[in-house]
């Protein structure tokens, strides 16, 4: 009560894997952790000799249900060479992994384990739309479930209670998803490394190829409103508002501060960590914020001792356009009202005061659910190494990066700040 | 009706029977519908129930066009969209449900704030028999 947060001992990220993200519909989430666990053995500057993990923290939204297998922790520990160590599975919807990182952080902490493998798993291609759609219902609100809600629809009537206090409309909404495709492409692990431009160029050119009519789009905004090509799916959410379904996994190896410098001469340490709870969209006093984020940016500044203008670029859990816009003012790095206006104005590009999802988000980059948490630090830890090829954030001293996972529909939701020193 | 535990079950019971009932906390005030068994305010389990009148006004919405499988099965898809959204009821809680008697497929002339009421839809039948909760401009 009251007393400052801090970890007894510090954690740092001493490497780092993410599996390429996209519909892989003949290969599985055994595949997908290998790949990303293979990167990660790879990344250890000064090598990792396996045998010194000695605990696993794997986080997995629905794997049970996309492809009817539960109990993810020994089939990991199996894969990897790593029974019989201890594996938990975490469960925390769309931040299950960033709930595995804080765990694995807080075995560290604890003095317990020196060494601890982190990762993060989902496969959503073996499941019809619908069927995924159904099962990440499961995340909601009972009550919203019940009335009808989808998630699209819940950001959506988030989306229409921001308009309605910040008189913002749906147009501000296309900045986001500009911003998102504009740094995709640099990602070479991500699922549409295309721009809006792209898409707008395959298009007009599948037309011609057609013999139909050439659509009269001037720039990427009028793509964006044509409902040919960008199709409700839940008012104001349009289709290209919404993150896609995808397969992949993720992982990071984690270390104690005092033995970092064994695995590594440039270990990324772990400022603060915060996480947080929310009640159903009825019970929140304000729907154009997440309680639960601001719960956990609280806890995190607090235990880092730094302010959101001193975290020089973060991702965010942009699921849907209006959750980014809404996050940018929950974490404190533009006030409230003011993210749509700061997006519109470029302050979050790549190349902007404060970069927001270099890796193009969970929008372009994709979404298996289970695996984002741990992809977006991995994007962080890579970042502040200067290790982010293409999509480099072009100021040379970068030191304080975030990560913003959140879980059903703000349920669920995790700030952490990552540092280098 | 005092009888009845404060939990989504009795909600539900008292749908059926068209009322809207919800807890007030003994201690605090704090309302809470569907009902809560314990007060989140004040942490208070001396509750008593309040109906609620049935009144109140749009506070958010959304249209859908990709419907999940129980509305689909309903009719309800991409040439078929319903609203629904956050009601702020005039004694002061939010209750989330359907919304009629709007156009669902000009979502964009539908109006935060607009003034609505309750309407209660019954469907199925026997162990089967739902009742729904639904808004409408008044």
């Amino acid at each position: 009560m009251g007393k400052k947060k801090k970890l007894a001992r510090g954690v740092a990220v001493v490497g780092g894997g993410l599996s390429k993200l996209g519909l892989f519909k003949d290969r599985n989430s055994k595949d997908f952790f290998a790949e990303s666990y293979l990167e990660m053995l790879g990344s250890v500057d000064k090598g990792l000799d396996p045998k010194d993990i000695e605990a696993i923290y794997i986080g997995n939204f629905t794997n049970d249900f996309f492809v009817n297998q539960a109990h993810w922790g020994p089939i990991i520990s199996d894969l990897v060479g790593h029974v019989p160590k201890p594996v938990t599975r975490t469960e925390g919807a769309c931040a299950s992994s960033a709930l595995a990182f804080r765990e694995g952080v807080f075995a560290i902490a604890s003095g317990f384990y020196d060494v601890v493998l982190v990762g993060g798993l989902e496969q959503m291609s073996k499941r019809t739309t619908e069927e995924v759609a159904e099962g990440l219902g499961t995340a909601g609100s009972p009550y919203e479930v019940a009335s009808g809600f989808t998630f699209p629809g819940v950001f959506g009537t988030i989306a229409t209670a921001y308009f309605a206090k910040y008189g913002a409309d749906r147009e501000c909404l296309f900045n986001v998803t500009i911003k998102s495709h504009n740094n995709a492409p640099l990602n070479p692990k991500a699922q549409f490394p295309l721009t809006i431009r792209d898409f707008m160029n395959a298009r007009i050119e599948r037309c011609r190829q057609k013999g139909e009519p050439i659509p009269g789009w001037k720039e990427e905004k009028d793509f964006l409103r044509d409902i040919a090509v960008n199709p409700p799916i839940a008012w104001p959410m349009h289709l290209f508002d919404c993150c896609p379904i995808s397969d992949g996994a993720s992982c990071l190896l984690l270390v104690a501060e005092d033995i970092a410098k064994r695995f590594t001469d440039d270990p990324i340490y772990v400022a603060g960590t915060g996480q947080g709870s929310g009640y159903s969209l009825h019970a929140t006093k304000d729907m154009t914020s997440f309680e639960a984020t601001r719960a956990a940016a609280r806890e995190a500044y607090d235990m880092s001792g730094l302010t959101p203008a001193e975290v020089q670029f973060s991702e965010v859990h942009d699921c849907f356009s209006i959750a980014e816009i809404i996050h940018l003012e929950d974490l404190g790095f533009f006030k409230p009202g003011e993210g749509n206006k700061a997006t519109a104005e470029g302050l979050t590009r790549l190349d902007g005061p404060k970069p927001i999802n270099t890796s193009g988000g969970l929008k372009s980059k994709g979404h298996p659910v289970g695996a984002t948490g741990i992809a977006q630090l991995y994007e962080v830890w890579l970042q502040l190494r200067g290790r982010a090829g293409k999509r480099q954030i072009p100021n040379r001293n970068l030191r304080i990066g975030g990560a913003h996972n959140l879980g059903g529909t703000g349920g669920t939701c995790t700030f952490t700040i990552l540092e280098r020193r | 009706m005092n009888q009845r535990p404060f939990n989504d079950n009795s909600y539900e019971q008292f749908l059926k029977e068209e009322k809207i009932m919800g807890s007030k906390c003994q201690k605090c005030g704090a309302l809470a519908v569907p009902p809560r068994p314990i007060c989140v305010s004040c942490f208070g389990s001396q509750l008593e129930w309040l109906e609620f009148q049935g009144g109140g006004k749009l506070a958010a919405f959304t249209s859908i066009v990709v419907a999940p499988p129980p509305m689909a099965k309903q009719g309800f898809g991409k040439n078929n969209p319903y609203v629904v959204g956050v009601v702020e009821l005039n004694e002061g809680a939010k209750i989330v449900a359907r919304i009629t008697g709007v156009e669902a497929k000009k979502p964009e002339g539908i109006k935060v704030g607009t003034a609505l009421k309750a309407e209660f839809i019954h469907s199925g039948e026997g162990p089967d028999q739902k009742t729904f909760l639904a808004f409408k401009p008044r």
